[in-house]
């Protein structure tokens, strides 16, 4: 597979949470080359089924979610300037001489922009700005915006993906559009590797608002093992270095309350047999990912967490290395290899 | 619709303690359902049977208030917030308790800066010359709503508990002016709302609807140097586009807006920034529920004088009872 | 009573199993299913004469505490807090540390190295760190993984006639309730006792084994807090020490099923046991997860008052201890006697 190519083409596709609907389906046509099966469902969870050697029921699911952070048009003032809010957690800081898109009647394009600094008083220019200081300037007439955009238009980012040094990929939205191409790599991974129970795949949608696709898609498919696929925080100057992790050495592995005790531990295992470099995330509490609630769905889901490690995360310029996707993949399609009926003690099946 | 609003009001029904508004709604809708029940955590259920869609259709009776958590010596009587209370908004304000005792709410006179003010330094006072005297009265546990009268003035009502009584009247004016339609509609009045939408969870377990509507107040941006929001009152019914308990399903906020423009009433689109509503609870249930929600423009939320417009809820009703009939197999 | 046995093991939250397999060792005898589910939940099935009525009694086997997150300088190990710990009692504590079971202090910077705004500022926890005597970076990885748990170390002791000093009275009170009831003979209703896993990371363990269960009726086993206590004014004690078990009629997670509480407080009362009522709103147990699962479920907590609760010198009486044991077998003995009882809560 080529990972660039596939991390920039799904990275830059639009999909604000709870505004998947075209995204789900560029991605099941994505599915539907590998999986058996593949299904769309009422929250634009994309499930893809990869049936097992073996005639058993059980099931493994993987999840990495497929929506993005982005905003949302609440009002409309004189001279068509927008008013916007957020959907998912956005740093207002990154936000001022952005370029978006105004997803209306049709696709308009934009800018962000405020009170210019001379006019402000001194002691504001020293503080954070507000979103709601905050503009969009489309440059096109009142009534035209108001005939093209309403309120409730979801806006998403315009961002050139970038190549960095070292295999590095700068664009937007790679939490988890990464994901979601490790879940792809899985797919074709498993073409060639034995693995007895059917595995679904599932692309999840409006995890950045609370993990709701999530919430859905556990509770229908109600599989026997759980595998999250998400980003965790990629190292960079200044911040405690018990809390980021390094790009190129691999994916972290969660370790907490949250995660399944021995499965995490055959993870590891697995990523040492086979050589494939990791990293352990210590999670005292809530991981922050779908597996926290997926792991409580109906009578519990033994769960596991693989995440990409990803600089600048929730920015227009989120950065991973190339083969941390790559042994995200390998690694977690050599853990639903060695999952079969021996496994079945350690689970409680 | 103002006597209807009146009577829904003026019960006190604070989360936890719903049974009186219960046993008046019951009344008033028993011989215009086909089925009606109370469930486990006191949702009440009413049923319309039919063959065609299953859909719930939620309003929660309960309404913030004040617990009853101590009483001193000289009894006064110290409290809890049940639900989102606000300590400024609760200053001065009389409390009745579900006996009809009234207590008037301040706070300790030591208090130097308003804003170190938090709810353990305020009491209840209800003219009680010590514990034995209060005791008679108001035990440990006991709850009270805040006092505030319904008034009628122009097209505007005023009144304690409109969140979510407006509701309820929506969805028993709703029963009343049903049309024709084989779908099958649940409507629940929902118990502790305001305690994390409690009961909106387990009625919709129980249900299992294919799509449900909530119908709830929201908050205006049309008062003096209010928060941006598009929302006013008299503008009719607002469609809820998100609030931080759901991203209302695309395909119910088309059934609304189109169920409005067909019946020609104003409408408006909602995203209110915090706070939530049963369908956050709904949505997320027993393998997810496509959900949106109409929501009833109305000022001062969480306060003895809360403000909205009569022909507004009058036409969220008629937006309700249009969108019902018009969701297809 | 293995108080002293269950609050000297570890069991933060998501490493339980210390405390599971000490409890189910002795919980085997008296029960006739046994089931640990995929979070480690024990779940203890007495089955009933008739088994018309499911009945659930449930504890947490979880505590507050560690987790090693990293190493610092010289050998020292980086840690967050596992549940909600007053970061101000921290320094200069004691912990057991690790899969190893090491000893460990959480050590701080001496007074007379600390600059004038350090003496009056709190420490940060980013700031603190456990020393386990290792020289080296590579020494403390070889000792310590990060991701491994640690707990406070505290002995259980009797403090004066009536007082009980340990760490995790919270809730291993509830557990030795538990374990204490499981020996009782058989209900004509099937109960089920439930001693469950992070509680203190968000009510997780309750979650699934009330969705699982799905009683007619559960009764949380608790430690609540205790704020009666020097210098805090009478209306904010919450419980008080020595007054008896503390019933809460609604906090943050729950409200109580309201005939369930009087019923409760009544035959409390009939039977000369002391109860109070929690006269606080705040925190939340297990109960919140049980009282919303699936269609609902009737709960109520019953809980031994604990002062400096969270923390490795957690205070109790005696006397609390067996008025909250005696209620909840008197309430199973009157749901038994006449199971209509349980239908009436609805």
């Amino acid at each position: 597979m080529d990972y660039t190519s596939v991390l920039k083409d799904i990275s830059t596709y639009p999909g604000i949470s709870g505004r998947e609907e075209k995204l789900s389906k560029y991605i099941k046509n994505m599915f539907d080359k590998y999986c058996d099966e593949t299904t769309i469902d009422s929250f634009y969870n994309v499930v893809g089924v990869k049936k097992g050697f073996s005639k058993s029921d059980k099931k493994i699911m993987v999840t990495a979610h497929l929506d993005e952070i982005g905003l949302l048009v609440t009002g409309i003032e004189k001279k068509g300037f927008l008013r916007f809010s957020n959907i998912g957690g956005i740093d207002s800081k990154i936000l001022l001489a952005q370029e978006v898109i105004v997803h209306g009647k049709k696709d308009v394009l934009g800018v962000i922009g405020a009170k210019p600094p001379h006019l402000l008083k001194t002691e504001d220019t020293k503080k954070a700005v507000k979103m709601q200081d905050l503009s969009i300037d489309t440059g096109l007439s009142e009534d035209e915006v108001r005939e093209n955009v309403s309120i409730g238009d979801v806006i998403t980012f315009k961002a050139k993906p970038f190549t960095l040094k070292n295999s590095r990929i700068s664009s937007k939205s790679l939490d988890n559009r990464a994901g979601v191409t490790a879940l792809i790599d899985i797919m074709e991974n498993l073409e060639k590797i034995h693995h007895e129970y059917d595995v679904y795949f599932v692309a999840t949608s409006q995890e950045e608002v609370g993990l709701r696709g999530a919430v859905i898609a556990a509770y229908n498919i109600t599989p026997d093992v759980a595998v999250v696929i998400d980003a965790c925080h990629g190292d960079i100057p200044d911040v405690p270095k018990d809390s980021v992790f390094k790009l190129g050495k691999g994916p972290s592995i969660a370790v907490g309350p949250n995660l399944h005790v021995d499965l995490t531990k055959k993870i590891i295992d697995i990523a040492k047999e086979e050589n494939i470099p990791y990293q352990i995330e210590p999670s005292p509490g809530n991981t922050g990912t779908e597996a926290w609630a997926i792991q409580v769905s109906r009578t519990g889901i033994p769960t596991v967490l693989v995440s990409i490690p990803l600089k600048y995360m929730h920015t227009t310029v989120e950065t991973l290395h190339v083969d941390d996707v790559k042994y995200s993949g390998r690694l977690i399609s050599r853990f639903i290899s060695s999952i079969d009926s021996k496994t079945g003690g350690i689970l409680c099946f | 619709m103002f006597d209807l609003l009146k009577k829904m009001t003026q019960i006190t029904g604070v989360s936890g303690n719903e049974e009186e508004i219960r046993d008046v709604i019951t009344e008033e809708i028993k011989d215009k359902v086909d089925d009606i029940r109370v469930d486990t955590l006191g949702n009440l259920i009413a049923v319309k049977k039919g063959t065609g869609k299953k859909i719930m259709v939620a309003a929660h009776m309960d309404e913030i208030g004040v617990m009853a958590t101590f009483i001193d010596d000289d009894g006064f009587i110290r409290f809890s917030n049940i639900g989102g209370v606000s300590k400024y908004n609760a200053i001065g304000q009389k409390v009745r308790f579900n006996n009809g005792t009234i207590g008037a709410v301040h706070y300790e006179q030591k208090l130097e800066d308003i804003k170190n003010l938090n709810l353990s330094k305020m009491y209840i006072d209800i003219g009680a010359s010590s514990k034995e005297e209060a005791l008679k009265s108001v035990s440990i546990g006991d709850v009270a709503c805040f006092a505030g009268d319904a008034k009628n003035q122009g097209d505007t009502i005023i009144s304690k508990a409109l969140d979510d009584r407006s509701g309820c009247a929506v969805l028993i004016k709703a029963i009343e002016d049903m049309k024709k339609t084989e779908n099958e509609i649940y409507y629940v009045f929902t118990v502790q709302e305001e305690l994390g939408l409690r009961g909106a969870k387990t009625a919709a377990y129980q249900i299992k609807p294919d799509l449900a509507i909530a119908v709830d107040v929201t908050l205006t941006g049309d008062t003096p140097n209010a928060r941006p929001m598009e929302v006013k009152l008299g503008k009719g019914p607002a469609i809820k586009i998100k609030d931080r308990s759901i991203i209302c399903h695309p395909k119910v906020r088309k059934l609304l807006e189109q169920s409005a423009k067909r019946i020609n009433i104003p409408y408006q689109f909602e995203i209110l920034e915090s706070g939530g509503n049963d369908s956050g609870a709904i949505h997320i249930s027993a393998g997810g529920v496509p959900s949106g929600a109409i929501s009833i423009p109305c000022r001062y939320v969480h306060s003895p004088v809360e403000m909205a417009s009569l022909t507004d809820i009058e036409n969220a009703a008629k937006l309700l009872v249009e969108s019902l009939c018009h969701v297809k197999k | 009573m293995f108080l002293k046995e269950l609050t000297e093991l570890n069991g933060v939250s998501g490493n339980e199993e210390d405390v599971r397999e000490f409890i189910k060792k002795e919980a085997k005898k008296y029960s006739d299913e046994i089931n640990v589910d995929s979070m480690g939940n024990l779940i203890c099935l007495k089955k009933g004469r008739n088994s018309k009525y499911k009945v659930m009694i449930s504890a947490h086997m979880d505590e507050v505490g560690f987790m090693v997150t990293g190493y610092g300088e010289a050998g020292v190990l980086k840690f967050a807090t596992v549940g909600g710990i007053d970061n101000r009692i921290l320094l200069g504590k004691r912990l057991t540390v690790g899969n190893k079971k090491l000893q460990g202090v959480i050590g701080g910077k001496p007074i007379h190295l600390q600059n004038a705004g350090e003496r009056q500022s709190n420490v940060n926890i980013k700031k603190m760190y456990i020393d386990i005597g290792a020289n080296s970076k590579e020494e403390a990885e070889k000792l310590v993984s990060v991701g491994e748990y640690a707990a406070f170390y505290s002995s259980y002791s009797t403090l004066g006639k009536n007082a009980i000093k340990a760490k995790a009275l919270d809730d291993r009170a509830g557990c030795a309730i538990l374990l204490d009831i499981l020996k009782d003979e058989q209900y004509d209703f099937d109960l089920y006792a439930c001693f469950t896993v992070q509680e203190e990371v968000g009510l997780r363990g309750a979650q699934v084994t009330s969705y699982g269960i799905y009683p007619d009726v559960a009764l949380v086993v608790e430690a609540t807090t205790c704020s009666d206590v020097l210098d805090v004014e009478e209306h904010e004690y919450s419980t008080i020490l020595g007054e008896g078990a503390a019933l809460t009629i609604m906090d943050r997670g729950a409200y109580s099923n309201k005939k369930l509480v009087e019923f409760l407080y009544t035959n409390g009362k009939k039977n000369s046991i002391s109860v109070q009522y929690k006269t606080t709103t705040s925190g939340g147990n297990d109960a919140g997860k049980i009282q919303t699962a699936r269609g609902g479920v009737i709960v109520a907590s019953i809980s031994v008052p604990c002062r400096y609760i969270h923390s490795p010198v957690s205070l109790m009486s005696k006397n609390d201890f067996d008025s909250c044991s005696k209620l909840v077998k008197i309430a199973l003995g009157e749901f038994n006697k006449n199971p209509k009882l349980i239908d009436g809560l609805k």
